[in-house]
């Protein structure tokens, strides 16, 4: 894993000084809210409803536990307890008081992390792949490019005002865990021919109130020119992204109003310029980050233990099946741990939950830990010998739950329960679906199936992709819910299409009910995914499930 | 309820805390919303809150949400969004509804 040199010590340390500083003017009446504004969200400092909220980046998802512990802490002495893991692979602190934020980045110097750029008109935290290093399927660690990215983005003088917020996602595998054709760049690894290994980039996907696939803007782009063509993407969208219109300021909204052929020609005329720019030291900074990145030896323990459990535990080997996944090496297993208990809050982990994560990393998993966009912590390398000792703490800690992929696995944006922008409530949704479906027993029947649900338009939830999306709106002041159906955040990513009006909170669950029991009678066979059957299908016969005309009568 | 009826309260967030507060009848800020004024006219509403707003060092974004007497004329919250910012999160017991009720501002 990449471990801070004295260069990011020393940056990280100066901008919490500066910070206290900013804080303390701000407390003195120095700075208007007019001027602080800027400067806290540059250190992902929200006011939401009843908070402050501190964003703080985790950097492609990666961890150890020495980090993790230090969540913990934070979220201990400065928080209520916990924290919320979110669908851009960082961590909220939903309760802190603006006078203790600077001690708060003082500790998580501590730990080298930070919570610069995960707020404002800037390149945000890069997100990667949540299997990285891990999965059986990868052609390169997706982190290596992630963390270049990092250190070429943080800080970088000419995009800090850019028209609007900048995401970037790396997927070293073609199955795409990181939902690149939603982000303003896309970077997929790729191997040509020859074997030479390189990228294809996108550009112009997003979800939010304008949802757009991205588009390939380069198909084959050779690994040592990724900076230079990422910095010539970000200067033409910095000097041509619209500034007059914050909705209309996304690169999405630029390839659309450009074109994609024009873009590319500005992209690729700027490409030739900025080549003679870099010297060559992004390839020995490269260098440097791929040795950081280099897999941990992995050592085969007896499995005796995991034989008699799976054999003899049906909670275990369920468990096994539905959270594990395919390491490269036979004896190991990539293992989600699901922050989505019946009943609970997507996302969110205690800090003695975060502990018992950070013990197990430490003891059992080469001490890594990653955070997916799922709002699921994953310990990507763990020996299958170890999993029954894993399996019994992690059921201690109420953190056992088998529902990995599956209908309670929700997304859920903190919705109006915390967020500013909010219109509508999330998590009692969540909340309300895993408890009806369970009561139900209906869960493992359904099999693999995403929901996500989005508060409001911006759709951090990324709605726009699930199979199942819920929009929540404010219809005169009341909680108004739409559904979207048959999207898809893979690599055949697709934007869900909305069904028709939208239900109030409570006939909003009686219309799922009604959707997913239409799909049990529709599939033609139960490894007929719900989205495999939207796909066969189309909309029609779920709408007819949805909008029913004795309940249109009623209404 | 028609447009004559409408009834307003000045809200904003405290600088430190960051938590809902109102104004009330003296022009203090109080941290509970059965305590705030309720203002029966757009405009001396507006006028209140442009005095308000120049406290700028006590707290963030005043605005005026719309509200309707309750219980012993006592204001209540008219949107979901303000009645949440009243209490506190509906996942957790936390927020207005789980600190004591006397917290001054």
């Amino acid at each position: 894993m990449y471990q801070y040199n004295d260069f990011d010590q020393a940056f990280v340390r100066g901008r919490v000084k500066e910070f206290r500083g900013q804080v303390e003017r701000r407390l003195s009446g120095a700075l208007t809210e007019e001027e602080f504004k800027p400067l806290r969200l540059k250190n992902g400092l929200y006011l939401q409803l009843h908070a402050y909220m501190l964003r703080v980046a985790i950097p492609y998802g990666t961890l150890d536990s020495r980090q993790m512990r230090g969540l913990a802490d934070i979220a201990e002495r400065w928080d209520k307890g916990y924290g919320h893991f979110t669908t851009r692979q960082n961590v909220q602190f939903n309760w802190p008081r603006l006078a203790d934020v600077p001690d708060i980045l003082d500790a998580l110097a501590d730990v080298s992390m930070h919570a610069i750029q995960t707020s404002g008109n800037c390149i945000r935290n890069v997100t990667a792949d949540h299997f990285a290093a891990a999965a059986d399927d990868e052609i390169e660690d997706p982190r290596q490019t992630a963390e270049l990215l990092r250190q070429w983005s943080t800080d970088h003088p000419e995009f800090q005002y850019l028209p609007r917020k900048f995401k970037i996602a790396v997927t070293g595998s073609q199955n795409d865990r990181a939902v690149t054709r939603a982000h303003d760049i896309g970077i997929r690894a790729l191997q040509d021919s020859d074997g030479r290994h390189g990228y294809e980039i996108l550009i112009g996907g997003g979800l939010g109130r304008t949802p757009m696939l991205g588009q390939v803007v380069r198909s084959f782009l050779p690994k040592e020119h990724l900076l230079p063509y990422i910095e010539a993407i970000l200067r033409v969208y910095n000097l041509y992204g619209r500034r007059d219109n914050k909705y209309k300021a996304r690169i999405k909204i630029l390839l659309h109003e450009t074109g994609l052929t024009l873009l590319q020609n500005q992209i690729e005329t700027e490409f030739q310029a900025c080549q003679s720019r870099f010297s060559g030291i992004d390839s020995e900074l490269r260098q440097h980050i791929e040795q950081a990145f280099a897999p941990p030896s992995f050592v085969a323990v007896p499995h005796d233990q995991f034989d008699i459990r799976m054999t003899g535990d049906s909670a275990f080997s369920e468990w096994f099946k539905t959270n594990t996944a395919k390491h490269r090496d036979n004896h190991h297993a990539i293992l989600t741990i699901s922050l989505k208990p019946v009943g609970g809050t997507p996302g969110d982990a205690t800090s003695s939950q975060m502990r018992v994560i950070a013990d197990l990393a430490e003891q059992f998993g080469y001490n890594e830990i990653r955070i997916s966009h799922e709002q699921n912590i994953i310990l990507p390398h763990l020996p299958l010998g170890h999993l029954p000792q894993v399996y019994d703490r992690l059921r201690d800690a109420q953190l056992e739950t088998a529902n990995v992929g599956l209908l309670s696995d929700i997304i859920a944006c903190p919705g109006m329960d915390y967020c500013a922008l909010a219109t509508a409530r999330s998590i009692p949704v969540a909340q309300e679906i895993s408890q009806r479906f369970d009561t139900l027993r209906l869960e493992r029947k359904i099999g693999p199936i995403k929901i996500k649900i989005s508060g409001c338009i911006n759709a951090c939830g990324h709605h726009h992709v699930g199979d199942i999306g819920i929009l929540g709106l404010d219809r005169a002041g009341v909680e108004n819910y739409q559904i979207t159906l048959g999207g898809d955040a893979s690599e055949k990513a697709r934007i869900g299409k909305r069904a028709g009006p939208g239900f109030s909170f409570d006939d909003l669950i009686p219309a799922l009910e009604r959707l997913l029991e239409a799909y049990l009678e529709l599939r033609l066979m139960p490894e007929e995914t719900f989205g495999d059957c939207h796909r066969r299908l189309g909309s029609e016969p779920f709408q007819r499930a949805l909008y029913p005309a004795d309940v249109q009568q009623a209404a | 309820m028609s447009r004559r009826e409408q009834f307003w309260v000045i809200t904003s967030n405290h600088l430190i805390e960051g938590d809902a507060i109102w104004l009330n009848n003296s022009g203090d800020w109080t941290r509970k919303l059965g305590e705030a004024k309720l203002f029966d006219d757009r405009d001396s509403a507006e006028t209140a809150l442009m005095t308000a707003d120049k406290e700028r060092h006590i707290h963030v974004g005043a605005y005026l949400a719309a509200a309707r007497p309750g219980r012993d004329q006592k204001p209540e919250p008219q949107h979901v969004r303000e009645q949440i910012r009243t209490t506190g999160p509906s996942n957790y017991f936390h927020g207005k509804q789980a600190t004591a009720s006397d917290v001054s501002v």
